[in-house]
Order: C-alpha cells, then sequence, then structure tokens
C-alpha cells in the first residue's frame, strides 16, 4: 500500500541525502522477520499447496492430458475464467463508484453503507448463494420481473458472474478506499483554476492515483471469483456442459474418490490462476514505473 | 510513519500470534482425553438430521438402563461421499451411518478402518432401515404424473441432483434406470436411452438432495421431484398437504442406507462395546419405531404394520439383483466416462 501513497505524493519518495545506500542498519532484525515470514508462507500456503502437486504426480501424463483436455472439463474452464473476469470489471467500475461516494461526501447513513461493503465478507457464501437465487429465480422479486423479458439470471452464467460479482465487490472497495482518502483536494482545485475541466481532472488526476490500487482491487476480486464455490453451485444449476464451474468438477471428482484426477484439476487451476495474478502484478508495476517516470 | 515503532510492534504481534498458534494447537491435542461418559461421533449423511436426533436420545436412555453408563452421541452431516471422504481423510467417527454401500466400501477400501465384510456383520445387509424413490409434484397434479414414464414427456420439468456429487441422485438415476430395464426385457440400450430423455428434462441439478427439495419446494422449479421417501415425507409433513403430493410410481428401487461400525477408530477411543450396542439397538423393536417415526421404512414387520397407512405399498428392485452391487454400478454408469457422462456429452 505504501507504494500507492507515494505515487500519490512524489514529494514523499525523496530520501535524506546521504542515505542512499545502506539499507540494512536502518531496519534491524531482518533475518528473524524473514525466517518468521517464510516459516509461515509455507506452513499456511506452500505446504497445503504442494501437497496437491504431489498427489496429482501419481497421474502418467496422457492420463493428466486426457482429463483436461475433456470437454466438460474445459467447459467449466472457460465458464470459470469468463463469468470471474466479468464479475471483476464489473466490480472496478462499481467499486470504484462505491468508495467515491463513500469517501467524498457526507451523508446521514454513510457509516451503515459503509460497513454494509464488508457484508459479503462475513456472510457464509452459500447463504449468500441461496439468497441470490431466491431472488432472482423465476418466482424470486426480481426474477418474475426479469422473466417476462426473457432474461434469465439464476441457472444461467449469468447468475454465476451476479454471485461473483457479490462477493468480490469488497475487496475493490476496501482496497481503493484509502488511497481515496489520501488524495488532496487541494490538487484538484488547483486543476480546477487551471482551467482543467471535470473530465479532465478525473482522467489526468484521480484515475492515474487510483490505478494501482483499482488494479489490485480488481486482480483480488478476480482471485477469490476463481475459486468461489459455495454461493455459485446454488445460482449456476450445475448443469453439465452449460453452468458448471471448474471447483464444482473437482468436488464431483472427490466424490468419485478420483483424488488424482481432482488434484489434476486443481493443480491447473493453480498454474493458470498463479501465472495470471503474477502477470497482472507485473503489468502494475510497470505500469506504475511509467507514470511515475513522467 | 515511524518505521521502528512499526516494526517493533509488528514483531511483538507475530511473536504473539506464533504463540497463539502453538497454544490452540496443544489444547486441541491434549483435550479429548478426558475419561469418564462415553462419546461416539455418528458420522451420517443429509437427510438423516432428525432420524439420529431423535435415537440419540433413547439409545442414551437403553445404553444407560442396561450397561449403566452415559452416553452422548455427537453427529455429522452432510453429503454421504463427502462425509466418507472425511473419515477417510481421518475424522474420528465410531460410527458411520451413510447413503449407500459404495461410500462405507471406500472407507474400507482405501483407509481400512473396517473389515471389507462390514455388510455382513449387521442383520439385513447392514441396513436397519431403507426407503424408496418417490415423486414429489404440486397439489393436485397439475400435469398428471403417475409413473416413470410421464417423466421423460416432452415438457415436463424433472428436478432431481446431480449424481456426480449426489448419493440421493444416483439412486434416483438407477430407479429411472432399473424401471426401463424391467419395461424394455433388460434391454440396457432402451434403459439409456429413456434415462437420457429424461436427463433432458432436468433444468438445474442441484448438487445434493436437500437442495433439490428447496429448488422444487420454495424456488417452484419443476413439475416433478425425484426424491427420497423420507425426504419427500418430511416436506409435506413440513410444508402442508396444501402444497406438494407424493407420487409412488409402479415400480421403484429398494434404496438401502446402510450402518457400521468403524472399528479402527472406535476400539481407539475403547468405544468398540457402545459402538456395536448403538447400531444393533436401531434393529430393537424401540429403534425401529424411532425410524418408523422419521419417515424411514422400518425392517420389523411388526413396526411396519403399524405404520402402514404412512408407506404405501410399493413394488421394488434392489441394487443388488439389478445392477449387481453399488461397486458395479458406480463404476459402470458413474465414474468418469460412464454411462452418466455419456448422456451428459450427448445431451449438449
Amino acid at each position: 500500500m505504501s507504494e500507492v501513497l507515494t505515487t500519490a505524493r512524489p514529494e514523499a519518495k525523496a530520501r535524506p541525502a546521504g542515505k542512499k545506500k545502506k539499507h540494512p542498519s536502518v531496519i534491524p532484525g531482518f533475518g528473524l522477520t524473514m525466517g518468521f515470514t517464510v516459516l509461515y508462507l509455507s506452513l499456511v500456503v506452500l505446504i497445503p499447496l504442494s501437497a496437491i502437486f504431489v498427489k496429482a504426480s501419481h497421474l502418467t501424463w496422457p492420463e493428466l492430458v486426457n482429463i483436461l483436455t475433456d470437454k466438460q472439463v474445459l467447459l467449466a474452464f472457460r465458464l470459470s475464467f469468463l463469468t470471474a473476469a466479468a464479475a471483476a470489471l464489473v466490480n472496478g467500475v462499481f467499486g470504484l463508484l462505491v468508495a467515491w461516494v463513500l469517501v467524498r461526501y457526507k451523508f446521514p447513513g454513510r457509516g451503515f453503507l459503509d460497513s454494509m461493503v464488508d457484508l459479503p465478507f462475513a456472510l457464509p457464501t452459500a447463504v449468500a448463494g441461496i439468497a441470490l437465487c431466491a431472488v432472482y429465480a423465476e418466482t424470486g422479486w426480481i426474477g418474475a420481473i426479469l422473466e417476462p423479458l426473457g432474461i434469465k439470471v439464476a441457472y444461467t452464467s449469468l447468475g454465476v458472474t451476479l454471485a461473483l460479482i457479490f462477493i468480490g465487490l469488497p475487496f475493490v472497495v476496501r482496497t481503493v478506499q484509502p488511497v481515496l482518502e489520501d488524495l488532496d483536494k487541494e490538487v484538484e482545485e488547483a486543476a480546477t483554476s487551471l482551467g482543467a475541466s471535470r473530465l479532465q481532472i478525473f482522467t489526468k488526476l484521480i484515475l492515474p492515483a487510483v490505478a494501482p490500487s483499482l488494479f489490485t482491487g480488481v486482480s483480488l476480486a478476480f482471485a477469490r471469483a476463481l475459486g468461489e464455490y459455495g454461493s455459485v453451485i446454488f445460482i449456476s444449476g450445475n448443469l453439465p456442459m452449460k453452468t458448471e464451474i471448474v471447483p464444482l468438477i473437482i468436488v464431483s471428482k472427490l466424490e468419485q474418490y478420483d483424488y488424482a484426477g481432482a488434484t489434476a484439476v486443481a493443480c491447473i487451476m493453480l498454474v493458470l490462476s498463479f501465472s495470471l495474478l503474477l502477470g497482472i502484478n507485473l503489468l502494475q508495476k510497470w505500469a506504475g514505473g511509467a507514470s511515475r517516470a513522467r | 510513519m515511524n518505521n521502528l515503532s512499526g516494526t517493533k510492534k509488528l514483531k511483538a504481534l507475530g511473536l504473539g500470534l506464533a504463540a497463539a498458534v502453538t497454544l490452540s494447537v496443544l489444547t486441541l491435542s491434549v483435550l479429548p482425553a478426558a475419561a469418564g461418559p462415553a462419546k461416539l461421533l455418528n458420522v451420517s449423511y443429509d437427510p438423516t438430521r432428525e432420524l439420529y436426533e431423535d435415537y440419540n436420545k433413547v439409545f442414551a436412555a437403553f445404553w444407560k438402563s442396561t450397561a449403566g453408563q452415559d452416553v452422548s452421541v455427537s453427529q455429522s452431516h452432510g453429503g454421504s461421499g463427502k462425509q466418507a471422504r472425511s473419515v477417510i481423510d481421518g475424522l474420528d467417527a465410531d460410527v458411520v451411518t451413510l447413503a449407500l454401500a459404495y461410500d462405507i466400501d471406500a472407507i474400507a477400501e482405501k483407509a481400512q478402518l473396517l473389515p471389507q465384510n462390514w455388510q455382513t456383520l449387521f442383520p439385513n445387509n447392514s441396513t436397519p432401515y431403507t426407503s424408496t424413490i418417490v415423486f414429489l409434484v404440486r397439489k393436485g397434479n397439475p400435469k398428471q404424473i403417475k409413473d416413470w414414464d410421464d417423466l421423460v414427456k416432452p415438457g415436463i420439468s424433472v428436478i432431481t441432483p446431480n449424481p456426480k456429487t449426489s448419493g440421493g441422485a444416483r439412486w434416483n438415476y438407477l430407479g429411472a434406470w432399473g424401471y426401463a430395464l424391467a419395461h424394455n426385457n433388460n434391454d440396457s440400450a432402451k434403459a439409456h436411452e429413456f434415462v437420457a430423455k429424461l436427463y433432458k428434462n432436468v433444468p438445474v441439478l442441484d448438487a445434493g438432495a436437500r437442495g433439490a427439495t428447496t429448488t422444487f419446494v420454495q424456488r417452484r422449479i419443476g413439475d416433478v421431484a425425484i426424491s427420497w421417501e423420507n425426504e419427500a415425507l418430511l416436506a409435506v409433513k413440513q410444508l402442508g398437504k396444501d402444497k406438494v403430493e407424493i407420487v409412488v410410481p409402479s415400480l421403484t428401487i429398494l434404496a438401502e442406507p446402510p450402518v457400521a461400525v468403524v472399528e479402527r477408530v472406535a476400539n481407539k477411543h475403547g468405544n468398540g462395546k457402545v459402538a456395536k450396542a448403538y447400531l444393533e439397538h436401531l434393529y430393537s423393536e424401540e429403534g425401529q419405531e424411532v425410524v418408523a417415526r422419521n419417515f424411514y421404512r422400518p425392517r420389523s414387520e411388526a413396526v411396519a404394520a403399524k405404520y402402514a397407512g404412512q408407506f404405501p405399498k410399493v413394488k421394488t428392485f434392489t441394487i443388488d439383483d439389478t445392477f449387481g452391487g453399488w461397486k458395479k454400478a458406480q463404476k459402470i454408469h458413474f465414474a468418469d466416462g460412464g454411462v452418466y457422462d455419456q448422456i451428459v456429452k450427448a445431451g449438449k
């Protein structure tokens, strides 16, 4: 987050002269904290994840290829990635809007609204799925209105996207909000007095400052959506080849005690998600560097 | 930001966290050593929640009076396959009461926690109660659904869960298959066609049996739901007869949810005797009463006669006779690339 802050206030980057080279002495205890970090990450993330690869390694290559080129599995991958991306993008736009409203305007009920943003974090996802399904099914409040218009939400990919939007929203809002809070209003006032239009202020001032955090928020929402199971299975209808998400494929393989098959799919999911997140991170670094160079 | 105090705080926080984690791990590993009253864990599947809540009280009273020991039984419920997997992966179940024999077979095979011949250790193939597969339709049966044939008609919307993730759904599928076999001189190609037609009429495949009931009853989706009889009776009881009705098909499958003592775990806990008694008592007059009260068909003829009004007479076939047992049925129909997969892929 501190990187984000520095983009907003370039002058904060200037370090006192003479202290540029020698870092380690400023904050002691690097060895201890780094050791702790590595241990912690290993225990919490690396060891469980490596178990997946160990299990999957029971498969031979042809078996692996067979599982992963299965039409049903491929279609599930397509659905998972497309809906997750769509949901993340929608959240990018509307999450920014929500964060903006929460930061820039004072109105009664703002605190209430603000805490509402966190609800998707707290709510068990199954509850969210059941609630969404109840509202958007043909017989639900909103579903009953949309149905005559020919729009089906529950049990289609639209419903899946909707559930993913729901669970992803807080990621965008909560990453963008602090950056918006730190943006100096005076800069905008100065820009106005220099004759900048509102659109110019938004595109040239606010957006570049918020972009890195928005990027982070969107990629977090995307990553979360990829792995989501609980809320989606209630609204997706789980129709094979149509509305099956990758996690459901994994669960149905487990249900047949096919641990190797399930972990094979999980591995690919993991590799794809990791490379995507890594790519997004690098892109963000690169874009951040470019904007700072200006 | 003041970096120095910041890191110090973080470090303190980190150490605190580490201490907390270690402490909680230690407590967790020490706690279950308490002696005294017997503690059983019954790992079961989804719709038996009400049944075992009821039975546990009855058994506790029985065990207190015969063995003089207090016993408290904890229950765990979920999809049958998921529950079996938890036991394989180390959930300390003293007894398992699951939806199908295949799941207990898996525990015997993969984790060797009980003998391979577990199904011979209690009467009636270790199934103290049975159920069947019936139809749940809307009040007044507006689509006039009488039998399996009506489910494959065009325009009929059928609710059944996903056979890949639900044990109950597999019974449903096999019910349809067995019916089609019986009506087509055991021609499995015809049965394949029949079941494929049926699944074309399914708009939603819920992950579990309860989910499917909810979809049908609460979301009001579908004209008919294929369901466990006990689940259907429960739905009617809870919702009232003015919402849904039960239709019993002319021929259906006898669903046999089996029970077993997970011997290695029970012996380790010193629960071997009480675990065995827990399952044996299910066969007693008293146990069978509880079973029937909770809409499962009792094995005891006396109790069955008493509850005859609740359970309509129905012609059934068994999985062993028609499909050669669960292992075979699972392999042919539900494994990856099996008949169900073929149906699904051809349907697109």
